[in-house]
């Protein structure tokens, strides 16, 4: 690899670019592709499944060795990191940010009310103090979004759960009793969602590990939504 | 560490290859290309490696590094990108290979030129 091709790889990763980075093995010919890429050096004309694996690879970040008739080309993609949305900025959620953090994960808090989402209590984390309604709308959460609802308040989780329900968002939970989380699908299903939609919101929220303190609950939510991205 | 340096998304190994080719050191990348069995790192992950043995990042659980290590101080000697193999078939099984039983092929290239 060349450093100049090094340093556009990393340039690609700061300014969010999804890119591919494709290695001929048997010589070590190389060539970053992105999703506006039309052509490659690399790949063979008229190899329609190779471009496609590319493409694949663009969207999954999955990478993954071709056979060519050029010799084998290895597939590295570099995407955007996952991006988990916490509803709430509360005493979990502080603990939840440094952690889905280190995990790899883009990590927004949502919370309309006054004091809550602060830098004081949030270093560093981005920080959205709006409603969820308008809020969800911009932040458009897509597959790799997860979205968990933390304020026990319906007037702000509802609205983000039925915003994360109208996405292809690959985690949705909500804290809560079991009790809360019946009188929740109630209230959902009476705006139209399906008992089979309804099934997609992790509540009880995290994993039965029996945690206690907020730390611990972030712990199992965290190790939820890991296993939902990846399992 | 703080976790919030972690909101850039540039891959913390590969920083590290950029930073010490700004030092004017020379630089391998180690890379999985291809994994096997119970290969404790997934094809992607990366390995830097200075020329003076000094690495950044992991392509297992620690059993191979030590001879990646090694084949990355030749690559950057030799300015030739070469490809390996670790695993239970393999004949250095006994002095380099997975403990965990897995297989994985590896790239090894220097990082040279514009």
């Amino acid at each position: 690899m060349t450093g100049g091709l090094l340093r556009e790889l990393v340039a690609a990763q700061a300014t969010g670019r999804d890119v591919v980075l494709a290695t001929r093995l048997p010589d070590g010919a190389q060539e970053l592709v992105g999703a506006e890429s039309s052509s490659s050096r690399l790949v063979p004309p008229g190899d329609v499944s190779t471009a496609r694996a590319i493409a694949d690879a663009l969207k999954t970040g999955v990478p993954r060795t071709v056979e060519t008739r050029a010799g084998d080309i290895f597939l590295r993609p570099y995407i955007r990191p996952p991006r988990l949305i916490i509803v709430g900025a509360v005493h979990i959620a502080q603990a939840l940010v440094p952690m889905a953090a280190i995990a790899g994960f883009r990590v927004t808090v949502l919370d309309p009310r006054e004091g809550f989402a602060t830098a004081e209590r949030f270093p560093g984390a981005e920080l959205v103090k709006e409603w969820p309604d308008e809020a969800m709308d911009m932040l458009g959460p897509g597959r790799r979004t997860g979205v968990v609802a933390l304020t026990h308040d319906p007037k702000i989780d509802d609205p983000a759960l039925t915003a994360a329900l109208e996405s292809d968002a690959f985690y949705i939970g909500a804290l809560g009793s079991r009790k809360t989380q019946e009188a929740r699908r109630e209230r959902l299903g009476a705006l139209g969602f399906s008992e089979e939609s309804l099934e997609r919101i992790h509540g009880p929220v995290g994993l039965p590990i029996g945690a206690r303190t907020p730390e611990e609950i972030a712990v199992a939510v965290l190790a939820q939504v890991i296993g939902a991205l990846r399992m | 560490m703080d976790p919030h340096s972690r909101h850039t998304n540039v891959d913390p190994v590969l920083a590290q290859a950029v930073q010490w080719l700004d030092e004017g050191r020379r630089v391998a990348l180690a890379t999985v290309t291809r994994t096997w069995g119970s290969a404790p790192r997934r094809a992607g992950s990366h390995m830097a490696i200075a020329a003076n043995g000094e690495f950044s990042g992991s392509v297992s659980g620690g059993c191979i590094e030590g001879a990646v290590i090694q084949a990355a101080l030749e690559v950057i000697e030799s300015g030739t990108a070469r490809t390996l193999e670790f695993g239970v078939t393999n004949e250095m099984a006994w002095e380099v290979g997975l403990a965990c039983g897995g297989r994985v092929h590896l790239l090894v290239e220097p990082v040279a030129g514009e």
